[in-house]
């Protein structure tokens, strides 16, 4: 068990170098030299100069052989690239060019609202996704598990932008049932007031997807032999469903769990932003419109690695819940 | 090798088995009339009018003239409309064909051979999976948009909506990468493949005769799913200022809507909602009625 964590540890290294390297990519080679923008328009060219050496601009993109060749070590490990993957990988991301607030401090204080509206979202939307699913697979076929089926499918197809939009200026502005935007100036109590609406729009919107998704997901475990046996065998439909069939649909469920926290970011996103929730969405909105490149470049390498942090616990869970998986 | 036996063309009875279901032709009727108002907005014949602008026209509800009402310029809503189903077919259809031809190459390729393919396979879509989707997506549309490419000597500019295509194409095929990956692994070691394998088949006839139908409904699901999620998607990079500009697309409707409702303006974001609605509505239902065609273990099962 324990090598394989530590291998697993070490598989995530060459990973988190692709990372840094599609960053450097998208916001170094191809984003180019910020400092015409972040230096505003009265700057003199000795003031730029200074501020391209400041944010290492001055250097090559790439590491020159020659320079190793050469002997000269320093000048060969001058370069964008090493600089980019040094900050990267010591999370020294640098400031905002919007703001010019340090952009690890902006991520700190944006973590806690945004888990404040997407943790309650998940744990419940979750819950109710697989009960419902259990149910209509339970009873499959029933009245209910149609009329569950044809609500879901209905439920995907309507936009999550026009729920939105339809919720905050119906059930916030025309009907007064929450507030229709903002969030306390300090975190207590009166958030819940405050995120209720975004939660249960997010809920809402995820519904659909997951009911549909959790039953066929269990239908087709319910085919599998080993359900048959257990039936030939006498048990109970309720044993069948909860001791057979939840347990061996909890592979493709996990991974489900997982492949869904990225659109957790997405979901965040637009509520953030349409609610003034001042999470990591509305932090992204807001360097998206302003191409505020460090910032997008700071919230891809610190989400890839919440990703990655809970992909790690994802296949430490396979091992846990599947015998068939064998750790070598 | 045995001689070939004569048995019922999977595809073709497929394809009765989902036309025998009532609900799934007409879904197909309906997918069939969007793809034929996208065409229609290609070609540019007779197609309605959504740039006369007119301001005292403007924001005129639903009325004969005008069945979906007009907008703020006092444009026709419904002209709008259909403007935007060419636009969401375009971007649907090019990244759905783009994502589901690297998910499935690359995934059947990693689950069968495994080994350094694998491992390669792997790192690049755990690589890109691990960056949040939004977040990679908007960095690939920045980084498209406007860009010129010379492929075999042809030079190619992206512009625009292109770049919105490519980037949900170029990022879209990993969820359905790593199923068809995990379904292959499983399958590799069946008894059949096993069989098929001990008879002599190349690891080509393999993956495409043995694997492949077994995990081809996946790759139907995903792709009606794919479909209407990009769909959903270049509503939401509208929103973020990445879609198409200067001209009409459902998301940019939608967009307009956030200021209009609390004017009781209501109809252009119910015509777009109503758009996507029904073209979501009806691939559901279509890819359901496939799915339950192609996969052999479902013949014959009323559901």
């Amino acid at each position: 068990m324990l090598s394989y964590f530590i291998r697993r540890i070490l598989y995530l290294v060459p990973i988190l170098i692709g990372i840094a390297l599609i960053t450097f990519l998208l916001f170094r080679v191809v984003g180019g030299d910020p400092v015409d923008r972040v230096a505003g328009r009265y700057a003199t060219e000795e003031q730029k100069e200074e501020l391209r050496v400041q944010l290492g601009f001055d250097r090559p993109l790439w590491p020159q052989p020659g320079r190793l060749l050469a002997g000269d070590l320093d000048g060969f490990a001058r370069n964008q690239l090493f600089g980019h993957f040094a900050s990267t990988f010591t999370f020294r991301f640098g400031r905002s060019e919007q703001y010019r607030r340090s952009i690890s401090e902006m991520i700190r204080s944006g973590a806690g609202p945004s888990l404040s509206l997407t943790v309650p979202a998940f744990i419940i939307g979750l819950f109710l996704q697989i009960t419902i699913a259990m149910l209509c697979a339970f009873r499959r076929n029933s009245r209910f598990d149609r009329t569950v089926v044809v609500l879901s499918v209905l439920g995907i197809s309507v936009p999550y932008l026009a729920l939105i939009i339809f919720g905050q200026a119906y059930l916030a502005g025309r009907w007064g049932l929450f507030p229709i935007y903002g969030y306390p100036e300090r975190f207590g109590f009166s958030v819940v007031r405050y995120v209720a609406l975004p939660v249960l729009l997010g809920v809402a919107a995820g519904l659909g997807a997951g009911v549909r998704f959790y039953r066929t997901v269990i239908l087709d475990e319910t085919r599998a032999d080993y359900v048959r046996t257990a039936r030939a065998k006498g048990v109970g439909e309720g044993g069948v469903m909860f001791g057979h069939v939840l347990k061996n649909a909890l592979i493709p469920i996990i991974t489900q769990v997982v492949v869904v926290i990225p659109f957790l970011f997405l979901g965040s996103l637009l509520l953030e932003r349409f609610f003034s929730i001042p999470g990591l969405g509305f932090m992204l909105v807001d360097a998206v419109a302003g191409a505020d490149w460090p910032v997008i470049n700071a919230l891809t390498f610190v989400g890839a690695v919440i990703y990655l942090g809970a992909l790690l616990v994802t296949d430490l869970l396979y091992a846990l819940v599947d015998p068939r998986v064998t750790l070598k | 090798m045995t001689a070939p036996e004569k048995s019922r063309n999977y595809w073709l009875s497929a394809g009765r088995e989902v036309l025998r279901r009532p609900r799934a032709a007409v879904s197909l009727a309906v997918i069939l009339f969007y793809l034929a108002v996208a065409l229609w907005g290609f070609t540019g014949w007779k197609t309605p009018d959504w740039e006369t602008e007119n301001f005292e026209m403007a924001y005129r509800p639903p009325s004969r003239a005008h069945p979906f009402g007009t907008d703020i310029y006092g444009r026709d809503v419904l002209a709008k409309t259909v403007y935007g189903t060419r636009v969401a077919v375009s971007v649907a259809l090019t990244a759905s064909v783009l994502a589901l031809v690297i998910g499935l190459v690359l995934g059947l390729l990693a689950g069968y051979f495994g080994g350094w393919i694998d491992d390669l396979i792997t790192w690049l879509f755990s690589t890109l999976q691990s960056i949040p989707y939004i977040l990679l997506i908007l960095a690939f549309a920045f980084v498209l948009q406007d860009r010129t490419f010379t492929l075999f000597g042809a030079e190619f500019r992206i512009r625009g909506i292109n770049a919105v295509s490519l980037a949900l194409g170029l990022t879209g095929w990993v969820g359905l990468c790593r199923l068809i990956r995990g379904e292959a692994i499983k399958h590799r070691e069946r008894e059949y493949v096993l069989a098929a394998r001990a008879l002599g088949s190349s690891p080509g006839r393999l993956i495409v005769r043995q694997i492949l139908p077994n995990v081809v409904h996946l790759a139907v699901i995903t792709f009606s799913l794919g479909f209407v999620s990009y769909i959903h998607a270049e509503v939401i990079l509208s929103f973020l200022g990445l879609g198409v500009k200067h001209v009409p697309s459902w998301g940019v409707m939608i967009d307009d809507a956030k200021l209009e409702l609390f004017r009781g303006v209501w109809w252009q974001l119910a015509a777009a909602t109503a758009a996507i609605f029904f073209i979501s509505l009806t691939l559901h239902i279509f890819g359901d009625a496939v799915r339950d065609g192609l996969d052999p273990r479902l013949r014959g099962e009323r559901r």
